[in-house]
């Protein structure tokens, strides 16, 4: 995708190179976790909920359409690739589960995203614009998830084991995102301390047991940024590609 | 109870036609009802059933489209689609609302729709097929939509009438991007355009059932209308609606599926073909091609949820200043 285009007279990309990758890699992100909360519409557990997931899911895609962009044409980036070309975090590719699973995925991501898009809005990089937007977005998402976390957490019997077996589920796939990302231009690996901090003191908050499972290493999931997926990513760009790529060159 | 007086049946009907009075002259002259005011128990319960049942029909109607937004063909598409969806949800909860000011609650509401016993617009009962289908119901039943709800905005009830001055701001934007979204089809490749008038002829007939069965046999019409809660009758909105959407479709480059749909100088108006009144009966009885499927999600979802209610139900027990607490 970071060929010349003779076809049409479309601007270049902002973008080209490591930085690039990095864009991408922060597109895929917010794609793919848009992507599975739009998934939840029609199905979440309470209006409100109708309301809040659907605002996250479109706050992500507005974050995608902008990191897509910068670095190509966005639906040929996220209708035309192959899933070994995807660079997003494994983390938000993890099916939907019951709302604690989906609330674990959000609490771990956006405390993330949240940690680094302040960074990269401090910083002068080429993202910054984009983050000083974006971060703003993602406070209210952490916050979202902060909040379901407490009242799961700390609510009944059910919920607490509920809670507790989707934060465990997602642990493995917490190291990833502290990986270095070529082109990003900050170092991911200085904010874990600050996210493995926040996310202990809204569990512990929770009454719920930070997971001990390993985080990086052996059997810790993390190579989304090289393309590596779990088996659950295909199917789900089956679905979202299937009617884009069934007409070819056609507009929408 | 309380014994009661000499004398106080008669000054109980006397001020009852006091209140009835009062009613009467302000909905005469025009005036909004508001929740503290005293209304007719009919009138209440008109009220409730048709809030109830637009709010249901917001609800439901979320899942035809939400069918499409994992499959949307671009990610505008997608955007523009998840944010009507959005939309749809924050309307019903403005309409729960209007509605709990007439002493229901929510709750209550959503057990009459999972256990039939309130229902929801026919229209949701058919299947989205395609894309195209997306695009069908932004420009057809939006459309048909916002004919049926402009006039609620002056309806006699004052929360109903602003809800409904909120919903059809949003519903008029997404009608006009469902329009482009099916131009945008017509426009393009063959088999693009083969899709857009397939939605087309699938949605026109269902669209027009919309407006609710013909004057002569329309139960609540004519005391609705009496109250000033409907301002039109439903075949004259019907009617409103065939003479807006005829030239909408000549523009989309659509034919609509009707051989008798033709302008008639005479009346002004079109001209259009008979509509299938058992299929429209057989839809609210519960026949209809999604029925089954709509409601079973529904209750789903809110069987699914309900441990993450008691949970939010639970925490806030648990987390709310008992009396006295506070300043200690």
């Amino acid at each position: 995708m970071t060929g010349t285009d003779t076809t049409t007279a479309r601007p270049a990309p902002a973008l080209g190179g490591a930085p690039a990758r990095a864009a991408l890699a922060l597109g895929d992100d917010a794609l793919v976790l848009a992507q599975r909360l739009g998934e939840w519409a029609g199905g979440a557990p309470v209006l409100e909920e109708e309301v809040a997931l659907a605002n996250i899911a479109l706050d992500l895609l507005g974050q995608a359409r902008v990191l897509l962009s910068l670095t190509g044409d966005e639906d040929e980036l996220a209708f035309l690739r192959e899933e070994r070309a995807f660079l997003n975090l494994q983390l938000v590719e993890q099916p939907n589960g019951d709302f604690a699973h989906t609330i674990a995925r959000q609490l771990y991501f956006s405390t993330y995203q949240h940690l680094l898009y302040a960074e990269l809005a401090a910083g002068d990089g080429p993202l910054a614009g984009l983050a000083a937007k974006a971060v703003k977005e993602v406070a209210y998402h952490r916050d979202h998830a902060e909040q379901w976390t407490l009242r799961l957490g700390d609510g009944t019997d059910e919920s607490h084991h509920r809670m507790g077996t989707a934060c465990d589920a997602l642990w493995r796939y917490t190291g990833e995102p502290f990986q270095p990302v070529d082109g990003l231009g900050t170092d991911t690996a200085a904010f874990e301390p600050a996210w493995l901090d926040s996310v202990t003191a809204v569990l512990t908050r929770a009454g719920l047991t930070v997971p001990d499972g390993p985080r990086t290493g052996a059997w810790a999931a993390g190579a989304g940024r090289q393309g590596l997926h779990t088996e659950h990513f295909g199917r789900m760009l089956a679905e979202m590609q299937h009617l884009h790529r069934s007409h070819p060159g056609a507009t929408w | 109870m309380t014994a009661r007086a000499p004398g106080t049946d008669a000054a109980d009907a006397a001020a009852q036609a006091a209140r009835e009075a009062v009613f009467d002259a302000a909905v005469a002259a025009d005036e909004r009802i508001e929740p503290r005011d005293w209304m007719p128990e009919a009138y209440r319960a008109t009220l409730v059933r048709q809030i109830a049942q637009h709010a249901h029909s917001e609800i439901i109607g979320m899942q035809p489209e939400a069918n499409w937004i994992t499959r949307a063909p671009s990610l505008r598409r997608k955007a523009i689609l998840m944010a009507k969806v959005q939309d749809e949800a924050g309307h019903g909860l403005y309409l729960y609302s209007a509605a709990e000011t007439l002493g229901v609650s929510r709750d209550e509401l959503l057990d009459k729709l999972h256990t039939g016993r309130q229902k929801y617009s026919s229209i949701f009962n058919y299947p989205t097929l395609t894309w195209a289908d997306v695009g069908a119901i932004g420009w057809l039943v939006d459309g048909a939509a916002i004919t049926n709800q402009v006039p609620l905005c002056r309806c006699s009830y004052g929360p109903y009438a602003r809800a409904m001055v909120r919903v059809c701001k949003e519903e008029s934007f997404h009608q006009r991007q469902g329009y482009e979204a099916l131009l945008a089809l017509s426009r393009g490749t063959e088999a693009q355009h083969a899709m857009a008038q397939d939605a087309v002829n699938r949605w026109w007939w269902p669209s027009l059932m919309m407006f609710g069965p013909p004057d002569d046999e329309s139960a609540h019409s004519a005391r609705s209308m009496a109250w000033k809660i409907k301002r039109h009758s439903n075949d004259e909105l019907r009617q409103r609606f065939v003479d807006i959407a005829a030239p909408q479709a000549e523009a989309l480059g659509l034919t609509l599926p009707d051989p008798d749909l033709k302008w008639n100088e005479e009346r002004g108006h079109h001209d259009f073909g008979p509509i299938d009144w058992t299929e429209f009966r057989d839809v609210l009885k519960g026949n209809g091609p999604c029925n089954e499927q709509r409601i079973t999600q529904r209750r789903r979802a809110h069987e699914d949820g309900t441990w993450v209610r008691e949970a939010a139900a639970a925490h806030a027990r648990k987390h709310t200043a008992q009396p006295g607490e506070a300043q200690a």
